[in-house]
């Protein structure tokens, strides 16, 4: 019985996994972000941090558009300020910062008298404009390749945040022998594969890594934080990673917040009803 | 259950109502006053499990549907208007998708139980198939649920799951047009899926109704497999089976709860989180993991045409186990030979589950390079799937009809309370 | 089959499995809490989501309107007049302060103080909701011409069915030149 049991769970855990990708890739880092476990919250002042590396170096290229300015003064977010909660019956379009944050942004709109497309500055209820018109415009601007949406980047590749983190840590020195096309940058974190420039029959078990067409975007001290932090690369690597995460999976604190009243409560309901279980049998066999 | 009913109105409405619409006759009838066996183990809690499913799932659904735009274009961001902006819409969607894996979970433990015990043998023949066609009901929902969000994995596993049908041969392709209603996955095929998607539960709804029913005609299986013989042998539903379903539904809200607000994505794919780009063909094209045992058969064959019909056939399987089955004694619990193919049987369907999130080419054994057969190295998945899926045909169409006349079963007790044989109902 | 099994259990005398024993109620009452607790989300998701609510204030330049302009804007959904009045306007209605009003309201309890030519009205007219054109009617304020009711230059209802004003938002001038809505 319990056999079969343990069974059944192992090859659920087993079937859970994922499939492994064809090339290999440098081991991901193991970063404890604030944010993971049953009882993780986000660190605001990281969040801070990443939200102005996306806004100073990413929003160049990557589009949010899931993103809108009032989000970030929602709860869990960078710029959530408890007096402008509905607690205070005020909401996150209120709230200053993100205003000012909202207005820094040149926003596409029609000039409602004549009909132009013009750009306005943005309001919390506008979404985080866009580099690009259009898909076409975004390879023109990038050598042909297509700059993804950030939005859920963190829910949308195997290994989430760690592996952005890794990424954006990745870019080592090419290894001896591999050719890097034009257009091209080595990183040991992406799972891509080398074939474009390695020739295996030739040159023997490729090397772990891709080939990216994102140059590398970080240096160190490109961005200055507020908060006084050492702008190192893996600094601005685990802060955007994290601003990525909330931005993939904002309602993340609610979630597990809700999760752990609703834990509580299953397990004594489940205690009451195995209590009241026994008592309904206890004079039966079976 | 041939008994005659005891319910007795108490007051002036229920006898009003009862003379004119006996609704709460039957629900005592069936719920209440129901003689069941008083042996049933908590792997006969999951028939209970199985209706809080179905209806947590339409409830939600119903929900969600208030907020989803069934358009290639807006698709995918109203499942994000859902998850960001929606009162408390990342817990239905969440519910919902996590609420299909442990709907099949469920109705995978009730299949086995049936398998297990022998709950389809005679008379429960029609039950089985009853449930059988749930089960299919249940598949093409998820199948099509699944598409609903139009991300990557979305698409294209409708892409792959829809091109199957064009392996038949001269119907085929016009089969594939009409389910597209396009010349590829797209808009219209969408938008018919999310009607279907809506409607099949309510035909699944009827078809439990009609599950329940044929049950109630024949009555429960235990885990003996002899049926019960006198009033000592069972007990009255309510409290009896009643207070059992609910702790095991308890327990089993807490799996669900420690998916939905713990891990909401371990059972999906990441590449779903990436809109649908019909140019831009995923790594590793994955379908839900409930649906991976059959991809893995289906793949296994290296006709086309060839591992679709086998795909069928291994469904078939199930709908014809009643007739395939030769064994007298119902309960593996008195069969030790069919126990131990059972449990290989099982083992068997959680191989051919992994080997289907695999690429077929992949090394089973990592670094071991052996001859090639028929093209494909021995010490690959798609020979692992082959084999396991040889001994799933072989476990229907050839154990089943001989263990049933070869084996030599433990004595059967006489009935489910007798007490010669006490010590043996306690077992497993 | 066996019949009904309900006195098929032995069980001492007078002790009755189904009796309402502590533990069942507290079961009982926790499952009916927790129906009650699950029920609220599935109510709650009908109420409009975040993005509706974040456009439901919307803030307008007055600068770009001339004296006796109007403006239309879509707020929540509903037309939304802004009317740049003119001093013979503003006159107009409170000569009529107190005149015999289907619904009496004076000009200045319409209005902002210090702020009477800016008149800020929900453009749906009280009767079956129509949009009223400006500058109709016999009031010189606004008409609707789907029954006929007329508005003086303070939105209130002078002739025609409509039970009511013009209805005056919640709005609040952030500046001279700056009005928010909602």
């Amino acid at each position: 019985m319990l056999r079969k049991v343990t069974l059944l769970a192992a090859a659920l855990v087993l079937i859970g996994g994922p499939a492994l990708a064809s090339s290999k890739v440098k081991e991901p880092q193991d970063i404890a972000f604030s944010f993971e476990g049953p009882f993780g919250t986000f660190d605001q002042a990281q969040l801070q941090r990443g939200y102005k590396i996306y806004r100073e170096v990413c929003s160049a290229c990557h589009s949010m558009n899931l993103l809108a300015f009032r989000n970030l003064g929602d709860r869990g977010g960078p710029f959530y300020d408890p007096a402008y909660s509905p607690a205070h019956g005020k909401t996150s379009n209120d709230n200053p910062v993100v205003k000012a944050l909202a207005a820094e942004a040149q926003v596409a709109d029609i000039d409602p008298e004549t009909g132009d497309a013009i750009k306005r500055p943005g309001t919390p209820a506008d979404r985080f404009p866009a580099p690009f018109a259009n898909d076409a415009a975004a390879r023109a601007s990038n050598g042909g390749a297509l700059p993804p949406d950030l939005s859920l980047m963190a829910k949308a590749r195997e290994g989430g945040p760690e592996y952005i983190a890794s990424l954006l840590q990745g870019y080592l020195t090419p290894p001896a022998g591999l050719i890097v096309p034009a257009g091209q940058h080595y990183n040991a974190s992406f799972p891509g594969g080398v074939s474009a420039g390695w020739d295996e029959k030739k040159q023997g078990h490729p090397p772990e890594g891709g080939l990216i067409a994102m140059a590398p975007p970080l240096a160190d001290d490109k961005v200055s934080f507020d908060d006084g932090t050492k702008s190192t690369v893996r600094q601005q690597a685990q802060d955007v990673a994290a601003f990525l995460m909330w931005a993939a999976e904002p309602k993340l604190e609610e979630r597990k917040q809700m999760g752990l009243s609703v834990m509580i409560f299953l397990i004594l309901f489940s205690g009451l009803l195995y209590a009241s279980y026994r008592r309904v049998w206890r004079h039966e066999s079976h | 259950m041939s008994g005659h009913s005891t319910y007795e109105p108490k007051t002036g409405f229920t006898r009003w109502l009862d003379a004119r619409l006996p609704i709460l006759r039957l629900g005592h009838d069936s719920f209440v006053d129901y003689p069941t066996p008083r042996n049933l183990n908590y792997w006969w809690t999951f028939g209970g499990i199985l209706s809080l499913c179905l209806a947590v799932q339409i409830v939600t659904g119903i929900v969600l549907a208030m907020h989803y735009t069934p358009s290639a274009a807006a698709a995918f961001t109203s499942v994000e208007h859902i998850m960001r902006d929606v009162n408390y819409g990342w817990l239905l969607r969440y519910m919902h998708a996590n609420g299909a894996s442990m709907f099949f979970i469920a109705v995978y433990i009730h299949m086995l139980r049936g398998v297990y015990y022998g709950s389809y043998k005679a008379p429960r023949e029609v039950l089985w198939i009853l449930g059988c066609v749930i089960y299919l009901l249940m598949m093409a929902t998820a199948f099509m649920g699944y598409v609903l969000p139009w991300g990557q994995m979305s698409f294209h596993g409708a892409v792959v799951i829809t091109s199957l049908f064009s392996a038949f041969p001269v119907v085929g392709e016009a089969i594939t047009t009409l389910l597209w209603g396009a010349f590829a996955v797209d808009e219209p095929t969408l938008k018919r899926f999310f009607s279907l998607h809506y409607l099949l539960p309510f035909m699944i709804a009827g078809v439990v109704i009609l599950h329940v029913w044929a049950l109630h005609v024949v009555g429960q299986n235990n885990p003996t497999g002899v049926d019960p013989k006198s009033k000592a042998d069972t007990l009255p539903f309510t409290p009896y089976a009643t207070v059992k379903d609910a702790f095991g539904m308890s327990v089993f809200l807490i799996l669900f709860a420690t998916l939905v607000f713990y891990m909401p994505d371990a059972l999906g794919h990441a590449d779903n989180y990436v809109p649908a780009n019909p140019l831009v063909t995923p790594a590793h094209i994955v379908p839900e993991w409930y649906f991976l045992p059959f991809y893995a058969i289906l793949r296994a064959l290296p006709d086309k045409l060839m591992g679709v019909l086998a795909m069928f056939g291994a469904i078939a399987c199930i709908f014809a186990l009643p007739w395939l089955d030769t064994s007298k004694v119902k309960s593996m619990r008195y069969r030790p030979q069919a126990r131990a193919y059972f449990l290989i049987f099982l083992v068997v369907c959680i191989i051919l589950g992994f080997c289907g999130a695999k690429l077929p080419s992949d090394q089973v054994i990592p670094g071991l390079v052996t001859v090639p057969v028929f093209g494909d190295d021995l010490n690959s998945f798609v020979w692992l799937s082959r084999l396991a899926t040889a001994y799933y045909f072989a476990y229907f169409l050839v154990v089943m009809p001989l263990l049933g006349l070869t084996e030599k079963p433990l004595p059967v007790p006489e009935t489910i309370s007798s007490p010669v044989l006490g010590d043996a109902d306690k077992k497993d | 089959m066996a019949d009904t099994a309900a006195d098929a259990t032995n069980h001492p005398a007078g002790d009755d499995p189904s009796r309402r024993d502590f533990i069942h109620i507290a079961a009982i009452t926790a499952a009916v809490g927790g129906v009650a607790a699950v029920a609220w989300p599935f109510i709650d998701q009908m109420n409009p989501a975040a993005d509706t609510m974040a456009l439901a204030s919307v803030e307008y330049d007055l600068t770009k309107l001339e004296p006796g302009q109007q403006v239309v804007i879509n707020w929540q959904g509903k037309p939304l007049f802004i009317r740049y009045r003119t001093e013979a306007q503003i006159a107009a209605a409170v000569k009529d302060d107190n005149v015999s009003l289907r619904d009496p309201q004076t000009d200045a309890e319409r209005h902002k103080d210090g702020k009477a030519q800016w008149l800020v009205l929900v453009g749906s007219c009280t009767h079956l909701g129509c949009v009223p054109t400006v500058g109709g009617g016999d009031y010189g304020g606004w008409f609707c011409p789907c029954h006929g009711s007329h508005y003086d230059t303070s939105g209130r209802i002078r002739k025609g069915p409509a039970p009511k004003n013009l209805a005056v938002p919640e709005y609040a001038f952030l500046s001279d030149t700056k009005v928010k809505i909602g």
